[in-house]
């Protein structure tokens, strides 16, 4: 029963199954723990962190390495070829329109999306309507990555300039209007990468502007005015004490958004499955390995994946740390 | 937990009732789904035994179903085994699953395999049959199939020379669409070669029309109509044993064949007189959705467009799709009147068991009796199978693939992308498509397939 669900009463089963476990063995370690408590602190941090390390282990470093060791076998993961995906990765045509969409990506969104959220975020600064204009700009962070690029498909949409045929997407309607042709949109490259990427940028607007502003308001109001006094125009203002006082707060959004540029798959999948040279490196893992059933070099994908987050992550630690410090 | 040792001993004890009442409610639910129901259907006073006395009397036993068909497909086959399960008193326990084509891998390699798996493809039942679980067809199956199938479709149902799975249903893929209205208002005729087909297109350009309208947009398969249309031409300008070698990676993907095929393509998909009627320039066919693909032929902006029996689906309700109504096909004519290869599909019966119940229904399934009770039952549905009575078939477009696919002439073809490695048939096939539409040309895209080929 437990080890094919095909029915949904099955899976429904199995769900059960695995919260009563996992019920089980939150109350066996408090159990242990409520037995050993007040004798050794060190023995009680020990129980208390085994479940955390267990499945640190189980479901992220075993996985990790795995993967790590995949990615120099072939297709069917049966022959050792060395550094062969790795070539493949920097030197097949293909594959570099696949890094360098992904640098593309990695180059805009973060700055775009940062620049815009933070530029609103002055704006609407102590203004009439502050919580409603921020409403507004906050609202597509809800949305999922899936339904954005669907609203946005739409947006993109193309009709032929015929006779009775009437454009069903804003952004052509637009250019019908200016009395422009209408384009193909999704399918000119590199233009379609970046419009793929407005979407990104339409997503994390909000996020951006979100944080900043709340920066924003933490600054001391002792310090502006000091500033007012010695008499910095809005200029200044903004280049020597808003910048420097959110500085933290910006390195935080602009990697936290570098991050998860780097691992787009969805909008890319949805928008235009990959075609017309936008593929990016998570779509590509996905479609090696799931379509071609290429283990291996969707493996090193992964891996080069893996190691273009690791300087972000760590600086964005990094820069954490000091801001607490 | 740490407090009041007493009350939580019994709050444990109240939620331990309560998960195993939970428990037992869940799975009984899950028992009474899969049944056929022999109450369904006919009543058991009409149906005539006679066809099934053969079988014997199988009282009490059971046969087990898992397949990809699931709602509302699944009904009327569920329906046409009630004459079998009736007669001869086996119960048939139908497990139909999205997830198919992945899970009978496993549960075959896990040795959990049902009794009979319907197969969608020749590639997956190779596969099947090396996991050393499915048992040969019995002899009468095969009987069977030789009366009433070709040897193509045997060949599909054949591992290494062993007979093990006789074909069950069939879609035709060789068919152009087009509005019977409008060739009857423009003294338009149904072509009968290639030749005719480029005079018709030809014929419509000098009328002021755009003859063809194509879509190969489909999310991350994009590109598949395309791979259907080489194929075709394959077949059409090689010949079926060069489409067998190509698809077997026996001769080159860029050979002089496929060239000629993707270039025969071109000079419909690529010629910017031809398409894309309603839909805009060449480019538009790699935006527009297949399933939008053929219904400027109702606005009569186009007046040709090649897609599979399925498609009749896809017009809107209240369209009338026959001979006489709003839109029907005709056959993709091959390069002589003589001529006739059918691309196409179908799931074959493999059997995972050989006790005597589950011969018996795969004898039943590989009947014409069987055929003709599904027929009967089902719209959307066509058998390559001989026995099979077009008129049982209730809609147009099934009685006309099924004359296609009983034509004695006919070379029957499985779809070939769905045979090649997936690297190539679901991912660089479909990929190096949709980049020819938009520009690459036919040696580029070639080349590219064939480097991609798993060594």
């Amino acid at each position: 029963m437990f080890t094919t669900a095909s029915t949904t009463s099955d899976k429904i089963l199995q769900m059960f199954a695995a919260i009563l476990l996992f019920a089980a063995a939150v109350g066996v370690i408090l159990f242990a723990a409520s037995r050993v408590a007040g004798k050794r602190d060190r023995a009680v941090a020990a129980l208390y962190l085994l479940p955390t390390v267990l499945m640190l282990g189980v479901g992220l470093l075993y996985p990790g390495v795995r993967t790590v060791y995949q990615s120099f076998f072939d297709a069917s993961l049966s022959n050792f070829i060395g550094l062969d995906n790795y070539t493949k990765i920097f030197t097949d045509a293909e594959q570099l329109t696949v890094l360098r969409n992904t640098a593309f990506w990695v180059l805009v969104t973060p700055f775009a999306a940062t620049g815009i959220g933070l530029l609103y975020a002055i704006l609407v600064d102590k203004a009439r309507l502050e919580s409603f204009a921020k409403a507004l700009i906050f609202l597509p962070m809800s949305i999922s990555f899936v339904a954005a690029s669907v609203i946005w498909k739409f947006m993109y949409e193309y009709r032929p300039d015929q006779r009775n045929v009437q454009q069903i997407g804003l952004v052509n309607q637009v250019i019908v209007w200016l009395g422009g042709e209408p384009v193909q949109l999704l399918i000119e490259s590199p233009l379609n990468t970046f419009l793929l990427i407005v979407v990104m940028i339409w997503i994390q607007a909000g996020f951006a502007m979100t944080v900043l502003a709340a920066a924003i308001k933490a600054i001391p109001d002792d310090i502006i005015e000091a500033a007012r006094l010695d008499g910095v125009g809005p200029w200044g203002m903004f280049r020597f004490v808003t910048l420097p006082a959110i500085r933290p707060a910006v390195v935080v959004v602009m990697t936290t958004i570098a991050i998860g540029t780097l691992k787009v798959f969805d909008i890319v999948q949805t928008m235009t499955g990959g075609r017309f040279d936008t593929n990016v490196i998570a779509n590509e893992f996905y479609s090696q390995s799931f379509r071609s059933n290429d283990k291996g070099l969707g493996s090193a994908l992964a891996v080069v994946l893996f190691v273009l987050v690791i300087p972000i992550v760590v600086y964005n630690i990094r820069q954490l740390r000091r801001s607490e410090a | 937990m740490f407090v009041q040792r007493g009350s939580s001993r019994s709050r444990v004890a109240l939620a331990g009732a309560l998960s195993v009442g939970l428990v037992f409610g869940l799975s009984a639910c899950g028992d009474s789904d899969d049944d056929t129901g022999a109450d369904t259907g006919a009543s058991a006073a009409a149906i005539d035994c006679s066809p099934y006395t053969a079988f014997g009397d199988l009282k009490g036993k059971t046969v087990t179903i898992y397949t990809g068909i699931v709602t509302p497909e699944d009904t009327p086959h569920k329906e046409s085994y009630v004459p079998f399960e009736k007669c001869t008193g086996v119960t048939v326990k139908y497990e139909g699953d999205k997830a198919f084509e992945t899970q009978i891998l496993v549960r075959a390699e896990a040795g959990n395999p049902p009794d009979i798996a319907y197969v969608p493809q020749p590639g997956l039942l190779q596969n099947l049959v090396k996991t050393g679980k499915a048992v040969e067809a019995p002899p009468e199956v095969a009987a069977n199939v030789d009366k009433f199938w070709g040897p193509d479709w045997k060949a599909y149902g054949t591992v290494d020379g062993k007979f093990y799975a006789a074909p069950l249903g069939a879609n035709v893929k060789s068919l152009v669409w087009y509005s019977p209205k409008e060739f009857a208002d423009k003294g338009y005729q149904i072509p009968t070669t290639l030749d005719e087909l480029k005079a018709l297109s030809d014929k419509i350009v000098a009328d002021g029309g755009k003859p063809w309208c194509a879509g190969i947009a489909s999310g991350e398969a994009t590109g598949w109509p395309v791979t259907d249309w080489m194929e075709d031409f394959m077949l059409r300008l090689s010949g079926a044993e060069a489409y067998d070698k190509w698809v077997k990676h026996e001769i080159p993907f860029n050979g002089p064949e496929a060239t000629q095929a993707l270039d025969g393509v071109g000079a419909y998909l690529k010629n910017d007189q031809y398409v894309n009627g309603g839909l805009g320039d060449i480019k538009s066919i790699a935006s527009t959705t297949f399933q939008d693909a053929g219904l400027p032929i109702l606005e009569g902006q186009c007046s040709l467009h090649r897609q599979a029996s399925f498609y009749a689906a896809n017009f809107p309700a209240g369209t009338k799709v026959a001979k006489d109504g709003d839109v029907y096909a005709f056959y993709l004519p091959g390069k002589d009147a003589t001529s006739k290869p059918v691309l196409g599909g179908g799931e074959f019966v493999l059997a995972f068991s050989d006790r005597p119940e589950v011969k018996a229904f795969q004898t039943y399934l590989s009947s014409d009796v069987w055929a003709n009770t599904k027929a009967k039952l089902s719209s959307g549905w066509v058998s390559a199978n001989k026995g099979l009575d077009p008129a049982n078939l209730t809609n147009p477009i099934d009685q006309l693939s099924a004359s296609i696919l009983q034509d004695p002439n006919a070379q029957f073809r499985f779809d070939g992308s769905d045979m090649m490695p997936g690297a190539v048939g679901a991912n660089s096939f479909w990929k190096q498509a949709t980049a020819w539409i938009i520009g690459q040309d036919t040696k580029t895209t070639l080349d590219n397939i064939e480097k991609s080929w798993p060594k």
